[in-house]
């Protein structure tokens, strides 16, 4: 696993109109211009009707680093990573990737759905290849692709139908589609949650890879407190304002807590720096933490 | 899952239970039941297939055993005309009275020109007819603008009769040809219609926002999500408008024409000829069935790549 992402990192032309002309393709800077892009969010909100789920989230992304949203269930953290993608046009605020706001559907981002949404008449090898971007010739397509399926454990079962595969087998195929973008901000909503727990750390390790090879700027939610201390670098917890407490006076979720996890990645998973992180994070999820 | 039981092999049925890309959404339903008996399990996983039911074990057992219950009215028929002489032969003539009948019709070269000449029409209009529903269909299906402006005119023509339009097609189009195949056209024209329609109305907002998500949009968006989706309920509509066809056949050849099935009908009608009009409801049944199963087969074919 460690040393098999090498086609997500071989360089590539960046956009269709570069694609034309090769001589516009100085592929080290433009890839990595491009693979890592800041994130703003700026005072983003949204409400549903007269129901307020987010408010006021500000946070930027650095580029390039991996960014966990923890939260508890309903708590608006798929609606977060929807904004972000330019999915849902309906948020309050600002977001803004490199410097611009975000474009209906932007490009320069790929979700990863909380649920698979594999197109159910296409094999699984068509359907991450629906991931890859425009401009991408067919052969470099084909290899990218076969080297994702094979990162993802599914190279023997490319040919098989969505119903034909199991709900983690569609979970990492629709993780290996988003990562056939290569894009500049990679947001995964849950990716690994279908996944027993033995193949749940390989694909965080693949996930590790993939990042130390493409230094893409990720955006991860998760429900589970290791593994957001085991992938990012910070981690966002979504949640009252701590502002407030102990009576929070507005209806919604908002950054509740932003922590730096310290230590290079892998990390070793009973460190003490990591268990006191790892109960006040539960305390912010309103779990007892010595109850696990 | 229930209703896919009888058809499928168990294995599908078992695939069933695991979370796919969404399609076990409700309003998919009638489409997932049909592309799951259609499916053959394709590649590596057929060999698997080490399950099939009873039945299949001896192939061509299912249309031997659809078969029986045909033969055993065929042979009650026989029993109360030709052995006991229950009925008739006005009231009811034997099976080989209407094979005699058959057989003279064809000596006198009639059968064919009658067969030719009603299947020529269903075809037309259930070609123009279709078409015009995939198309008319798909085009309120995805636009909403469309859908405003046309969806109440064309609910308010689907609630006429369709026969109703009989008096007035043959006023414009005389009793030749092309009133026929109109008045089919149109029998054909609203399954298809209504199945695109309201399948398109339904695709599963989910994979559409996933198609978009990666860079799709526009007539991409189209063939590769949208219109996929939708296969299995076109079918339906297609087999449903080419019944319709055939139904609105008879009707326009009962009312007017000197040619065809439906004229058959009426002429033996006139003439006291039961054994005719025996052989004419029958070749109705029999061409019907064939086209069917025809159009059931083109259906299978694209469900296994669409499905
Ligand atoms: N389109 C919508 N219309 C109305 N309410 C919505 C809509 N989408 C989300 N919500 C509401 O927003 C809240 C947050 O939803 P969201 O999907 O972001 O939660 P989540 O944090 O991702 O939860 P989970 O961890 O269970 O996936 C929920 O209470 C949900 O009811
Ligand atoms: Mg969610």
């Amino acid at each position: 696993m460690t040393t098999s992402a090498s086609a997500l990192a071989t360089p590539r032309a960046e956009r269709a109109s570069d694609a034309e002309s090769p001589a516009a393709r100085p592929a080290a800077t433009t890839g990595s211009a491009r693979r890592s892009l800041p994130v703003d969010l700026r005072a983003v909100g949204r409400r549903f009707g007269e129901r307020t789920v987010l408010r006021d989230v500000d946070v930027a992304l650095r580029p390039g680093e991996v960014v966990a949203v923890l939260g508890a269930s309903g708590c608006g953290k798929s609606t977060l990573l929807r904004a972000v993608g330019g999915l849902d046009a309906g948020h309050d605020g600002r977001v803004l990737i490199d410097g611009d706001p975000v474009r209906p559907f932007d490009e320069r981002t790929a979700v990863g759905f909380q649920e698979p949404r594999l197109l159910p008449w296409r094999s699984i090898r068509r359907n991450v290849a629906l991931g890859l971007p425009r401009g991408v010739s067919r052969a470099e397509g084909r290899d990218r692709v076969d080297e994702l399926l094979r990162l993802v454990g599914l190279a023997e079962h490319a040919e098989l139908r969505p119903r034909e595969i199991s709900g983690g087998m569609a979970q990492r195929a629709s993780l290996a589609r988003a990562l056939a973008r290569r894009p500049g901000v990679l947001l995964l909503d849950e990716p690994f949650g279908a996944l027993d727990a033995l193949t749940r750390l390989k694909m965080q390790d693949l996930l590790l890879d993939v990042h130390a090879q493409t230094c893409t700027t990720v955006l991860l939610v998760t429900h589970d407190v290791d593994e957001a201390l085991q992938l990012a670098d910070r981690i966002l917890l979504l949640g009252a304002d701590p502002h407030e407490e102990p009576e929070p006076a507005r209806e919604g979720a908002t950054v509740s807590r932003l922590l730096d996890v310290p230590g290079e990645r892998p990390r070793d998973r009973a460190s003490a720096e990591l268990a006191t992180l790892r109960g006040e994070l539960l305390a912010g999820l309103g779990v007892d933490a010595h109850e696990h | 899952m229930a209703e896919a039981t009888q058809e499928s092999s168990r294995k599908v049925a078992d695939q069933g239970r695991h979370q796919t890309g969404g399609t076990g959404r409700p309003e998919q339903a009638v489409g997932t039941h049909r592309s799951e008996w259609a499916r053959k399990p394709s590649g590596p996983e057929s060999a698997e297939e080490s399950t099939p039911r009873r039945v299949r074990r001896i192939p061509g057992a299912r249309p031997a055993l659809g078969a029986v219950v045909p033969l055993i009215l065929l042979l009650a028929w026989w029993l109360v005309t030709d052995v006991f002489g229950l009925f008739s032969s006005v009231q009811l003539p034997a099976p080989q009275d209407v094979v005699a009948a058959g057989v003279e019709l064809h000596e006198r070269g009639e059968l064919g020109q009658h067969i030719a000449i009603s299947v020529q029409r269903v075809l037309l209009g259930f070609g123009i007819g279709a078409v015009l529903g995939l198309a008319i269909g798909s085009l309120l299906g995805l636009s909403r603008i469309a859908d405003t402006l046309l969806q109440p005119t064309i609910g308010a023509f689907r609630a006429v009769p369709s026969l109703a339009w009989v008096p007035l097609l043959i006023l414009w189009m005389g009793i030749y040809e092309d009133s026929k195949v109109t008045l089919i056209a149109i029998g054909a024209f609203f399954p298809v219609f209504t199945a695109v329609y309201s399948a398109l109305r339904h695709v599963d907002p989910h994979l559409v926002e996933a198609g978009r998500a990666f860079g799709l949009h526009g007539v991409r968006l189209l063939t590769t999500v949208q219109l996929p989706a939708v296969v299995p309920s076109v079918f339906s509509g297609l087999r449903l408008a080419l019944a319709q066809a055939w139904l609105f056949l008879v009707a326009a050849e009962l009312i007017a024409s000197s040619m065809g099935l439906g004229f058959v009908l009426t002429d033996s009608q006139n003439t006291g000829r039961t054994d005719r009009l025996l052989l004419a409801i029958i070749l109705l049944a029999v061409i019907g069935k064939i086209t069917d199963a025809l159009l059931g087969l083109v259906e299978r074919r694209a469900l296994t790549s669409w499905a």
